[in-house]
């Protein structure tokens, strides 16, 4: 009995730590999508949050840096998003499948002329687990979140943020309402284009720090193509997560269950590959669960607003 | 302002309309971008890119080495092209390589005592249904779910890379260190055209099939259909389309020409199927669809452009201390500046107006 419970707890715990960079993104995905830009970039932004973060900890020697460092990057790189889909009309995949190719050999090169490697940096200074007063004490409880990465404090904080900011900012409901009818929004003398650029830069910030944990937070190095398609399983998030920020956190949740029960298998006698295959599947199986929901895409999703007089 | 420079700004605007005009200022525009960041990086530009220019064009060899590395980016760049042409993002193309290259393996290796003009072609069959079948479970999801079929591809993309890599460490594996299937007969080789280069009959196979896919789209009434359906779906409803058939139709046939490449892949240049074969090709005939416009003649073009890029940044990787995945980054700039035409406008606007101003001051 008790050993079903430790496992448990591992699991729970697992799945919480492991969601952590993907909830990061579908966050910032989710706040995008519902101002009316697909963002198919999270890939690539996050693969710049990974390496910017370990860039700044290893230049200042100081891991809180580096996660600023990390952010910067993400806005830049959702202000580019925002100049190539809002100014210039871009289609937002192809926006998105630009910034992921360019994320990808960019942080390579980069690495080549920083480190001088060419799989992964060296080790640079990274965030250490804090223990949580209070919690440490409950006997369940502490197993699971007794000790806990900053950044899941900070990712606490982010869906606060992001829940607040949609539903209970003027600027929020503005988003959503650009998000179903920017025609109707920019009639009613919002404007969209302010409102859409803040957004997808902030969505930039979120996937930045989510792959900044994946380096500064989690194994304290960069090496390439470390995100390895979790922008895009975060883009699935946001879909079964409703477009709502708890829905993503949720999301993520049940997909750091598959995954951290992934690791677990892995040392059973399934074929790894299967194993491995098990996250994907499951967003597949949860997508075909989640269509029932009542759910739906922002109306606008993807589609480019044209101010008066710009055509 | 006078009367001709009116008539220039006009002519000019005109050309920005020209898509190939766009398409040829825009790879001019990555690779100029793609130098200065060259630069920055503190390498020479003019070494990477005459190191790439030799890897690609410098002798027979290199030249062999370009149009065999583009024969598979044609099939990914059809491929592509072809689902956009019926209003689809297909993402998924590496896995559609993958799930044709495995099943045209197996077919090669396993169908013995055929003649080869039966052996090719049964490996190219299976080659497509294999990547025909993959694709369009995408489209059966986007039908059935209504979720954008480009969250579908790319996640039957990672089942599909863990399927084979399973399949070819477990059941089909072959004898020996490296995790590939059995070699495949004599009887489904695609002859090389130049001993010891990637150029195989394959190319000729390729340009065929793009032959084909410009007769479907523009001579046949599901090709006029899948286009419709891009245009206007609400419009080719209403005409009586049946709009998620098509759909199955347009993806079966977009993964078909992928399988296509994969097996001509595993039929030419490997002879069997090895995990990791196909590296990258998905997200290449993205930008190179992309650059062609989607038309079946400018993506074979762009692919035989992407083929020298890809065969020149090898080249440039072992002849320079410049990293290859410097053609990552061209490659992005490429699909940026052709996907965003706006950009392009944009400078040749200011340089235009520019002209103008100074023309009024003198």
């Amino acid at each position: 009995m008790g050993d079903v419970l430790s496992i448990a707890t591992s699991l729970i715990a697992g799945s919480i730590r492991v969601s952590i960079p993907i909830a990061f993104a579908a966050l910032g995905g989710t706040l995008s999508e519902r101002s009316g830009i697909i963002n198919m970039g999270l890939e690539g932004t996050m693969l710049m949050g990974a390496f910017f973060g370990v860039v700044g900890s290893y230049y200042s020697q100081n891991v809180w840096i580096g996660l600023l460092v990390a952010m910067l990057a993400g806005a830049l790189v959702g202000l580019l998003h925002g100049v190539l889909t809002i100014k210039f009309k871009c289609e937002h995949v192809l926006a998105g499948v630009g910034i992921n190719v360019l994320a990808s050999g960019l942080t390579v090169v980069l690495l080549q002329m920083i480190f001088n490697a060419k799989g992964k940096s060296c080790e640079v200074p990274s965030f250490s687990m804090i223990t949580i007063p209070g919690i440490n004490q409950i006997p369940v409880l502490k197993d699971i979140i007794g000790q806990v990465s900053p950044m899941l404090i900070l990712l606490v904080i982010s869906i606060v943020g992001v829940w607040f900011l949609l539903y209970r900012t003027v600027f929020g409901l503005r988003a959503r309402v650009i998000g179903e009818n920017p025609e109707a929004a920019g009639s009613m003398g919002i404007n969209v284009y302010r409102t859409q650029y803040i957004c997808v830069i902030l969505c930039g910030i979120l996937a930045a720090m989510g792959g900044a944990y994946m380096s500064i937070g989690d194994i304290h190095l960069f090496s390439r193509d470390m995100v390895a398609g979790r922008g895009f399983i975060a883009m699935a998030v946001v879909i079964f997560g409703g477009w709502h920020p708890v829905g993503a956190y949720l999301g993520s949740l049940l997909f750091g269950l598959a995954q951290s029960m992934q690791y677990r298998l892995q040392s059973g006698s399934i074929p790894p590959q299967l194993v491995q295959m098990l996250p994907y599947v499951m967003t597949l199986v949860v997508l075909v669960f989640a269509r029932g929901s009542k759910h739906r895409a922002p109306a606008a999703e993807g589609r480019h607003y044209y101010a008066k007089g710009e055509q | 302002m006078t009367q001709k420079t009116q008539k220039k700004g006009f002519s000019l605007e005109k050309l920005t309309q020209n898509t190939v005009f766009l398409s040829v200022i825009s790879l001019i525009l990555s690779l100029l971008v793609a130098g200065l960041v060259m630069m920055i990086a503190g390498y020479s530009p003019i070494e990477g890119y005459s190191a790439m220019f030799t890897g690609a064009f410098g002798s027979v060899d290199n030249i062999a080495q370009t149009l065999g590395t583009a024969t598979p980016l044609i099939f990914a760049g059809l491929a592509m092209a072809f689902a956009a042409r019926g209003g689809m993002f297909n993402i998924g193309i590496e896995g559609q390589i993958i799930a044709g290259a495995m099943p045209a393996a197996l077919v090669g290796a396993y169908c013995s005592g055929l003649p080869w003009f039966i052996h090719v072609p049964l490996c190219f069959v299976a080659g497509m249904i294999g990547g025909g079948l993959w694709a369009m479970l995408a489209g059966f999801l986007k039908n059935k779910l209504r979720v954008s079929e480009v969250i579908l591809t790319i996640m039957l993309n990672y089942v599909m890379q863990y399927l084979a890599e399973y399949l070819a460490n477990y059941q089909f594996k072959a004898e020996g260190m490296l995790v590939r299937t059995e070699t495949i007969l004599p009887s489904a080789e695609l002859p090389t055209l130049i001993p010891y280069s990637r150029l195989t009959t394959g190319i000729f196979v390729a340009l065929a099939f793009a032959v084909f896919v410009w007769w479907f789209l523009s001579r046949t009434t599901p090709g006029y259909q899948m286009r419709a359906i891009a245009q206007n779906p609400y419009a080719a409803e209403a005409g009586g389309i049946n709009i998620a058939r098509m759909n199955l139709l347009t993806m079966f046939l977009s993964g078909a020409l992928a399988g296509m490449g994969g097996a001509v892949e595993v039929m030419g240049v490997h002879h069997y199927f090895i995990v990791n074969m196909t590296s990258g090709y998905g997200f290449d005939g993205v930008a190179i669809a992309v650059m062609g416009n989607n038309t079946p003649l400018g993506t074979v073009i762009s692919a035989l452009i992407f083929g020298a890029l890809r065969a020149g940044s090898t080249s440039m990787n072992r002849m320079t201390s410049i990293p290859g995945e410097f053609i990552q980054v061209l490659q992005a700039l490429v699909i940026i500046f052709v996907s965003t035409p706006g950009i392009v406008r944009a400078l040749l606007r200011r340089r235009s107006f520019k002209k103008n101003d100074q023309k009024k001051g003198a």
